[in-house]
C-alpha cells in the first residue's frame, strides 16, 4: 500500500507542474485568442496521459532506482572504497584513484539521458520538423554522449579542484568555433540540447553524485564545490550534436565523392 | 482492438528499451564494482515497471495533448496578428512554468545557504528565506524574458548563434564580477529551468511559430526557445549575487 500513498504524492506534484501550464494555456485561449481549441477532448485526454504517465514515471524511479544510485554514488565516493584495492596500506589518493567514479558517472550520465522523457518528446519533433534527415536515435546518443563525456570530467574537477568557470569558459569558446562550421540547420537545436538534457532523471542522480564527491574529497567544500555537474551536463550535448552533425555531413560528402 | 492493443505492446516496449541502459549500469555496478546483493529485488522490479508504463503513458499524451496544443495556439496568434498579445504569451509561459519548479526551489534554498555561510546576508531563517524567494523571482522573470525574447529571434528572423554569444559573453563577463560562491549554482541553475512539460510546448510553441510564418524555417527558426531558456537564468543569478 505504501507505494500507492508514493503514487498520489507524485499526482499531486505533477499536477502542480502542470496547472500553471494548463491556466495559462487555457486562459490565453479563451481571454485572448477567443476561439475554442480544435479536438478539445483529445487535447485534454492527452494532458491526463501526460500527468498521469509523469507521475508514474516519477514514482517508479523513486521508488526503485533512484534510491540505489543515489547510495551507490555515496559508496563509490566514499575513502574506504578507494582503499580497498590498496590492501590496508592507507597511501594517499591522488585524482587517479578515483577512476570508478568517472567510470561510473559516464555511464550513469549516458544511460538516465537516454530515459529522458523530454530529450525523447525533442528528438521526436526534429525527426518530424526535419522530414527524417534527423533521427530520433541518433541524436539521443549525441545528447547522452555529450552528458556522459561532460559528467565524467565534471567529476574529475571536483576531484582536482579546477575552478568551475575556467572549464565552462573553454566550452563555451569550443561551441563558438563549432558553430562556424557546423551545418546551419543543426545550430539551433544543438542549443537547446544542452537545456533539455537535464530534468527528471539526471538531475537528482547526478547531484547526489556531486556532493557525495565534494563530501568525500578532503579540501572540498559541498557547497563550493557540489555544484557545476549540472553545468557540464548541459554544455557538453551542444558539442556533442554539432559533432554529430559535422561528422555525417563529412560522412555523406564522402559517400558522394565515391560515388563520382 | 487488436491493433491499439500490438501498438500500446509496441510502445511498452520502446519505454523499456530506453530505460534498460540505466537498469544495467545499475545492476553492474551494484553486483561487480561494489560486489553487493540487490536490496529489494520486488521493489526494484516493481518500480521499473511504473517507471515503463509512465514513460509509455507520457509519449502517448504528448504527442495527442501536447504538442497538438502548443502548435494550435502558435498559429492562433499569428492569425491573429497581435504581436503583443503573443510576447506577454510567451512571458507568463516561461514566467510561470519556471517559479513553481520543484528542482528550481531546491536549488534556491542551497543558494541561500551558502550566501548565509559566506556571510552575504544574515543567517536567520527570514533572511534565508527572503533571499531564496527572491531568487526564485529572479530566474522566472529570467526565463520568462528568455522566451520573449525567442519568441521575437522568430518573428524576426534573427540568425540564433549571435544571440546565443551575445549571451556567452554575457556569462564570461558577469563571472569576472560575482561572488566566487555564487558561480556554481549560478551555472547550474541554467540547467535545471526547463521542465519535462515545459520542453515539447516550447518547443511545438516555437515550431508551430516558425511554420505559420512565410519565410522562416522550422529546423532553423522553430528550435532555440530552450537554449534561451537555459542561458538567462546564469546571468541573472550572478547578477543576483551582485546586487544582494
Amino acid at each position: 500500500m505504501e507505494w500507492l500513498t508514493g503514487l498520489f504524492h507524485s499526482l499531486l506534484a505533477t499536477l502542480r507542474d502542470v496547472l500553471p501550464i494548463a491556466v495559462v494555456i487555457f486562459g490565453f485561449q479563451l481571454l485572448i485568442l477567443r476561439r475554442p481549441i480544435p479536438h478539445l477532448k483529445r487535447v485534454l485526454f492527452g494532458f491526463f496521459y501526460v500527468l498521469l504517465g509523469l507521475s508514474l514515471f516519477l514514482q517508479g524511479l523513486e521508488q526503485a532506482l533512484f534510491p540505489l544510485g543515489r547510495l551507490m554514488a555515496e559508496q563509490l565516493t566514499h575513502p574506504d572504497f578507494m582503499q580497498n584495492g590498496s590492501a590496508g596500506l592507507q597511501h594517499v589518493l591522488n585524482w587517479a584513484d578515483y577512476y570508478w567514479v568517472y567510470i561510473f558517472a559516464f555511464a550513469i550520465g549516458f544511460s538516465t539521458t537516454v530515459a529522458e522523457p523530454s530529450l525523447i518528446a525533442v528528438a521526436i519533433k526534429a525527426h518530424q520538423v526535419s522530414a527524417g534527415a534527423i533521427g530520433v536515435w541518433g541524436l539521443r546518443i549525441a545528447v547522452a554522449i555529450g552528458v556522459a563525456v561532460g559528467i565524467s570530467l565534471g567529476t574529475w574537477r571536483i576531484v582536482t579542484g579546477y575552478p568551475l568557470q575556467y572549464f565552462i569558459i573553454t566550452g563555451y569558446v569550443m561551441v563558438i568555433i563549432q558553430t562556424y562550421y557546423a551545418p546551419k540547420l543543426i545550430v539551433p537545436l544543438a542549443y537547446d540540447s544542452g537545456g533539455v538534457t537535464t530534468s527528471t532523471v539526471t538531475v537528482p542522480l547526478v547531484a547526489a553524485l556531486g556532493l557525495g564527491l565534494a563530501e568525500s574529497v578532503p579540501g572540498r567544500s559541498t557547497l563550493l564545490d557540489g555544484f557545476g555537474l549540472i553545468a557540464f551536463a548541459s554544455l557538453f550535448p551542444i558539442m556533442s550534436v554539432m559533432a554529430y552533425a559535422q561528422i555525417s555531413e563529412f560522412r555523406a560528402r564522402l559517400d558522394a565523392r565515391k560515388k563520382v | 482492438m487488436l491493433r491499439s492493443i500490438l501498438a500500446l505492446g509496441k510502445s511498452l516496449l520502446n519505454s523499456l528499451r530506453d530505460l534498460a541502459p540505466i537498469i544495467l549500469v545499475i545492476t553492474f555496478f551494484q553486483l561487480v564494482v561494489l560486489q553487493q546483493p540487490i536490496p529489494d529485488l520486488g521493489g526494484l522490479l516493481g518500480g521499473t515497471l511504473l517507471v515503463t508504463l509512465g514513460l509509455t503513458f507520457f509519449i502517448y499524451g504528448l504527442e495527442m495533448g501536447l504538442f497538438p496544443i502548443g502548435e494550435s495556439m502558435a498559429q492562433a496568434f499569428s492569425q491573429k496578428g497581435s504581436v503583443f498579445w503573443l510576447l506577454v504569451f510567451a512571458f507568463t509561459l516561461g514566467f510561470s512554468t519556471t517559479v513553481a519548479e520543484p528542482a528550481l526551489i531546491a536549488v534556491a534554498a542551497e543558494a541561500a545557504k551558502v550566501a548565509a555561510n559566506g556571510g552575504m546576508i544574515e543567517s536567520s531563517e527570514h533572511a534565508m528565506h527572503s533571499y531564496a524567494t527572491g531568487l526564485r523571482l529572479t530566474v522566472a522573470i529570467s526565463v520568462g524574458l528568455a522566451i520573449v525574447i525567442g519568441v521575437l529571434r522568430i518573428l524576426k528572423g534573427w540568425p540564433i548563434h549571435y544571440l546565443i554569444i551575445g549571451g556567452y559573453a554575457g556569462i564570461v563577463i558577469m563571472t569576472g564580477f560575482a561572488p566566487p560562491a555564487i558561480i556554481g549554482i549560478a551555472y547550474d541553475s541554467g540547467g535545471v529551468t526547463t521542465s519535462t512539460i515545459t520542453v515539447p510546448l516550447v518547443t511545438a510553441l516555437g515550431v508551430g511559430l516558425a511554420s505559420s510564418i512565410r519565410g522562416r524555417n522550422p529546423m532553423v527558426d522553430g528550435f532555440g526557445l530552450i537554449a534561451f531558456a537555459s542561458l538567462t537564468p546564469m546571468i541573472f543569478v550572478m547578477g543576483y549575487g551582485m546586487i544582494i
